[in-house]
């Protein structure tokens, strides 16, 4: 056990020098930094010229905090695939994935590395964001439960990204497949949730099906909203905890067949 | 012999791979003992990179099992690869990181204890030649120094056994003497197979070679067996003597025509050198000797009847 936890730290370790000495990761931190701020920025023009927004049920922290998050998501959703198609895909391409195979290191290990190395470097994106937010602190009150509930639904939603992407990343060893498949299979979920929105409900056997509330419960998206919301409920954790570990455990399988099934 | 006691390093038996339903590799069984150095030879596309990836680990064989310093591969991979450093095809490194962060993270993978992590880190570079370039990435190095990089990540844990395929290919000439040279050093304290489809890197640096064609093992024979066996000589006369008067004389096995007047004598090796006694006899007799060629059947020789057409009909009575 702490020999899979002390290579599970070597390997993340690994990854996140990787990351910051490959021009990407800084691009790409720049590029959401930007983005964000943009938003953040228009937003608060925004408030300043119609305040008349602002209201009992809609403050500062709910407007600008939880709008600019959900514009977050919307970033991931691109970024993600971009970052976890380079952990086996690319590997697998350039041969390097063999030092990993060839290692006494256990798959889980593998995997559990490379997740707390991309979760690490996210981390720093979520930090940086978050600076913007926090930083009206400084001239008005915000509600620091629907901002820190929103913070910790944004890392629950990279880490469901970067499980699904790692996933994608571990079936093939085209990089750009991976990324697309990944960037495919998130917006999936991201339709998952616009489909909660319609109130359809086929009869099957007499009994009615709500689609809408299947599509709500299943969507990562969903779940983060009522975090961004500031309803922290326990259930909407668990529910990306199952999510992360459920795609974190068909990855390690995948890897470990590669032995077996080399991937082609 | 040695390499068949007990406490054999590393040992495969009856190695079977299938891919996409064709087998490509058959019943391979491989015995290393310490100190040994096990040349794979082969043309290429006969299985020796399938070979060492499953007595690497990285791919697991459908039939057979490996056993390395006692555990087994597949029950007990961690224990097992411990044992083992292994440089693929390609060397496995990460282009973007430097030669002393690619190291430290080989280390590190390998369990090497954090006190022990830099000492182990300036060996394996001290080996390889390493030393002036431990601060530059290893994409701005070239393919000779990359090369020296991927098997200095396979020593750094001082493994038993260390599985080198191809090591020397795509070297300039200079780079290849450096190479072949290094390998010859690590043979002194580690178990080495290294894969080659050329000649003379195995002839140079392996105490056993092992010839594999189509997925078979054709040869497997220590290095000194192969060294100047069966010799033969090639003779010439302008009045030639028939095919079993040459025959009758002394030390010589077999006799087989050429061309009109050229034969090729094969001699018994334990006999006495035969060719004085054979030109004063042609002299004698009046034929007219012309020719008189000592022969070897190479290494090379038997690379090549063995890995060209069919290799079925050579197979079993070159297996020692």
């Amino acid at each position: 056990m702490s020999h899979t936890l002390s290579m599970t730290a070597a390997i993340a370790r690994h990854e996140l020098t990787r990351l910051f000495v490959s021009p990407l990761a800084w691009t790409l931190l720049a590029i959401t930094q930007f983005l964000t701020a943009l938003l953040f920025v228009m937003s608060l023009t925004d408030i300043t010229l119609n305040p008349q927004h602002l209201n009992a049920y809609d403050g500062v922290s709910e407007l600008v905090g939880a709008g600019m998050l959900r514009f977050v998501t919307l970033v991931l959703l691109l970024v993600v695939p971009l970052l976890t198609m380079r952990m086996f895909a690319e590997e697998r391409k350039t041969g390097s994935i063999e030092l990993l195979l060839a290692a006494p290191v256990t798959p889980s290990a593998i995997v559990l590395g490379k997740f707390v190395g991309l979760m690490g470097y996210l981390s720093l994106m979520l930090v940086l964001i978050a600076a913007m937010p926090l930083s009206l602190w400084l001239f008005t009150p915000l509600d620091m439960g629907v901002i820190a509930s929103g913070l910790i639904g944004l890392w629950l939603v990279m880490a469901g990204f970067v499980a699904i992407g790692l996933f994608a990343s571990a079936l093939t060893r085209e990089p750009t497949l991976a990324a697309i498949s990944s960037l495919g299979a998130l917006l999936a979920l991201w339709l998952l949730y616009a489909l909660s929105a319609i109130d359809w409900q086929p009869v099957l056997f007499g009994t009615p099906i709500k689609v809408g509330d299947f599509a709500r419960h299943l969507s990562l998206i969903s779940h983060d909203n009522a975090l961004l919301h500031g309803m922290f409920s326990s259930a909407d954790v668990l529910y990306f905890l199952i999510f992360v570990i459920a795609f974190l455990a068909l990855t390690v399988v995948r890897i470990d067949a590669d032995r077996d099934w080399p991937c082609v | 012999m040695a390499h068949e006691e007990h406490s054999d390093l590393l040992r495969a038996q009856g190695l079977c791979r299938d891919y996409a339903g064709s087998r490509v590799v058959h019943d391979v069984e491989i015995s290393l003992a310490g100190g040994d150095v096990l040349g794979v030879l082969g043309p290429n596309g006969a299985g020796k990179t399938t070979i060492l990836r499953m007595l690497a680990g990285t791919l697991a064989p459908s039939a057979g099992r490996i056993c390395i310093a006692g555990a087994d591969l597949r029950e007990n991979p961690i224990a097992a690869k411990r044992h083992i450093g292994y440089l693929p095809e390609r060397p496995p490194v990460y282009s973007e990181l430097t030669v002393d962060e690619y190291l430290g993270f080989c280390a590190r993978l390998h369990g090497i204890v954090r006190a022990k992590q830099r000492a182990a880190i300036a060996a394996a570079k001290a080996d390889c030649e390493l030393e002036a370039v431990g601060k530059r990435p290893i994409s701005h190095l070239s393919k000779g120094f990359q090369q020296r990089v991927g098997i200095a990540q396979a020593i750094v844990h001082r493994p038993d056994v260390l599985i080198l395929d191809e090591p020397t290919a795509g070297l300039d000439p200079n780079q290849l003497r450096g190479v072949r040279a290094l390998i010859a050093r690590l043979a002194a304290d580690h178990s080495v197979i290294v894969s080659s489809h050329i000649l003379p890197e195995i002839q140079a640096v392996a105490s056993r070679v092992m010839i594999v064609n189509a997925g078979r093992i054709v040869l497997d024979a220590p290095m000194t067996d192969l060294d100047g066996q069966a010799t033969a000589l090639e003779v010439g006369f302008a009045a030639s003597p028939d095919a079993a008067t040459l025959g009758e004389q002394s030390g010589v096995t077999s006799v087989e025509a050429i061309s009109p007047g050229r034969w090729l004598l094969t001699l018994d090796p334990t006999h006495a050198d035969i060719r004085v006694a054979l030109a004063e006899r042609a002299a004698a007799d009046g034929w007219q000797l012309n020719l008189l060629s000592p022969r070897s059947v190479t290494l090379e020789d038997r690379f090549l009847r063995l890995t060209s057409g069919d290799s079925s009909d050579c197979m079993p009575d070159e297996t020692p």
